[in-house]
């Protein structure tokens, strides 16, 4: 018996609904980092618009970055304390510290807040502006608006993460020296001496290129988001928050891969 | 409307269109859509919500891809050409967006501006400021030259979106809705504009409405666009002379039930 079309499934999806479009979602990413470098490189150059990102990313998260530093620097310092005082070991203190902050609470801390509050910025205003027609209006007016609003975003963030973290790093040193030197009264200069001696070049340059690394993810997944929304207010919101929650998760698998190579080079 | 330097008898059209098909996720919304529009010309599409009439002027300016068909626009075919040309002819097109689409991050003045000072790169900052100043007033609206768009009502931002269009001095002029949502006050004052922008700048328009008195005001053509295809345009008595269903409730909606 010939079976009865209508009885026949039919298949519209190479895999599920869900893999389809996690594969093609990844894909999707792909051609726009492609485009990103495509652009990047070519001319005109949007000096102007990056120099405003640039300094709308530092100002944007400088409070922020600066709070959270010094409370990271505090809080690490009062938890290691009494763990080292059980071996008569506190003078360690401020290596511990330094070694833990420059090498993975500033990169990280700093991270996660350019994502939260950068990142979902970006989400959230490309986003608007997609649905409000603003991009398309940029594009019939001759500008290339991927050149004017994504390059030069991820160009801004790229470039400003690593100087952040540089300073996140600064201020929660600052946090843990006056923490140790309320309680063992240490002085600055011993402090600094004894914190710098047990960092290495690879510690500070392994801290900037995941400081690159997670500002380029920031920016792109942020701008992505928000250049491809869709459906309205709804769709702006949305972009937001996959903003923030990609981000975040690629900057800890990240973390995992860089700190990977980092110890097979150490 | 006043009769208008055309180049029907004689020039190649500015735009057009041959058999145009456009479909999104299986509906197909655009199925052979035919058309010559010749320079200084206005023409006005009508049609339900959803039955392509924006796709049409966003394929003309290179913001859609078709799926078939060819549509050339001043000589050149939209979709076959480089981002560099499409981007120099795009200077040329001026597009007025149903939402007016101004930045909302700019004022009124950096919004005028951002057109000109990304395409002629030559000028000035004085001549700039002449130039905005100039549209601005064109438009009526002088003294909202350094507010920011969530200060403008709805009337005031339609008439930024065509400063901001005529900044560039267009050869093709698209409006897409020009006075939905607006009261019919304001209608009028924008129906008005675009009629004093087709004499001072003698550019082809294109406009899509619902609003028939916008239709009957702003265009010398008018066209229905009906299961994808446009019913042969005519002038607007012409059009709405002919036994057909889509223009009589057209009518009846705009002229009677309002």
């Amino acid at each position: 018996m010939e079976p009865h079309i209508e009885n026949i499934p039919i298949r519209r999806y190479v895999l599920s609904k869900k893999a389809d479009e996690f594969f093609t979602g990844i894909y999707n990413v792909y051609q726009f980092i492609i485009l990103f470098f495509k652009e990047a490189f070519l001319s005109p150059f949007e000096w102007k618009e990056i120099i405003n990102q640039c300094y709308y990313v530092g100002v944007r998260s400088l409070s922020l970055i600066s709070l959270t530093g010094f409370i990271t620097g505090v809080v690490f310092t009062k938890q290691s304390r009494p763990s080292l005082a059980e071996f008569g070991a506190t003078s360690w203190l401020p290596s511990l510290i330094s070694i833990a902050v420059i090498r993975a609470l500033a990169p990280l801390v700093t991270a996660l807040i350019a994502a939260g509050k950068i990142g979902s910025n970006m989400g959230a205003e490309l986003g608007s502006m997609k649905v409000t027609e603003q991009i398309d209006a940029m594009e019939v007016s001759g500008t290339n608006p991927f050149k004017y609003l994504v390059v030069t975003r991820v160009i801004a963030i790229t470039l400003m993460l690593p100087i952040l973290v540089f300073y996140t790093g600064l201020i929660g040193m600052l946090g843990a020296y006056l923490n140790i030197h309320q309680n063992e009264h240490t002085s600055f200069v011993a402090f600094f001496h004894s914190a710098f001696n047990s960092i290495s070049f690879l510690d500070i340059n392994s801290s900037i290129i995941k400081a690159i690394c997670y500002g380029f993810t920031v920016g792109i997944a942020g701008c992505y988001q928000g250049y491809y929304a869709k459906n309205g207010t709804r769709g702006v919101g949305m972009a937001a928050n996959s903003a923030v929650v990609i981000s975040m998760f690629m900057i800890f698998v990240e973390e995992m891969v860089i700190v990977q190579v980092i110890n097979a080079i150490r | 409307m006043p009769e208008k330097e055309s180049d029907h008898d004689t020039g190649e059209p500015v735009i057009s269109i041959r058999d145009l098909k456009k479909s999104f996720e299986g509906n197909l919304v655009l199925d052979g859509i035919n058309i010559d529009i010749f320079k200084g010309e206005n023409i006005a599409v009508l049609g339900r919500s959803g039955s392509g009439k924006s796709v049409l002027i966003k394929i003309i300016s290179g913001l859609i891809k078709p799926d078939s068909g060819i549509v050339k626009v001043l000589g050149q075919e939209i979709d076959k050409i480089g981002r560099k040309e499409l981007q120099a002819l795009r200077t040329k097109i001026g597009f007025s967006f149903q939402s007016s689409a101004l930045y909302d991050s700019m004022s009124v003045r950096e919004n005028l501006a951002f057109p000109l000072t990304r395409n002629k790169r030559d000028l000035s900052n004085s001549e700039i400021q002449l130039a905005i100043e100039s549209v601005l007033g064109g438009v009526g609206l002088s003294e909202s030259i350094d507010k920011m768009p969530d200060e403008l009502s709805g009337g005031q931002k339609k008439r930024i979106g065509i400063a901001r269009m005529l900044i560039m001095k267009p050869e093709i002029m698209l409006y897409d809705e020009p006075t939905a949502g607006l009261d019919p006050m304001t209608s009028v004052d924008i129906n008005n504009l675009i009629v004093r922008v087709q004499q001072q700048y003698n550019a082809t328009s294109v406009i899509i409405t619902h609003d028939l008195t916008c239709a009957k005001t702003t265009a010398d053509k008018v066209t229905v666009i009906e299961e994808g295809k446009f019913l042969e345009p005519g002038s607007f008595d012409e059009i709405f002379s002919r036994d057909n269903e889509i223009t009589r409730s057209f009518h009846d909606y705009n002229f009677i039930n309002k």
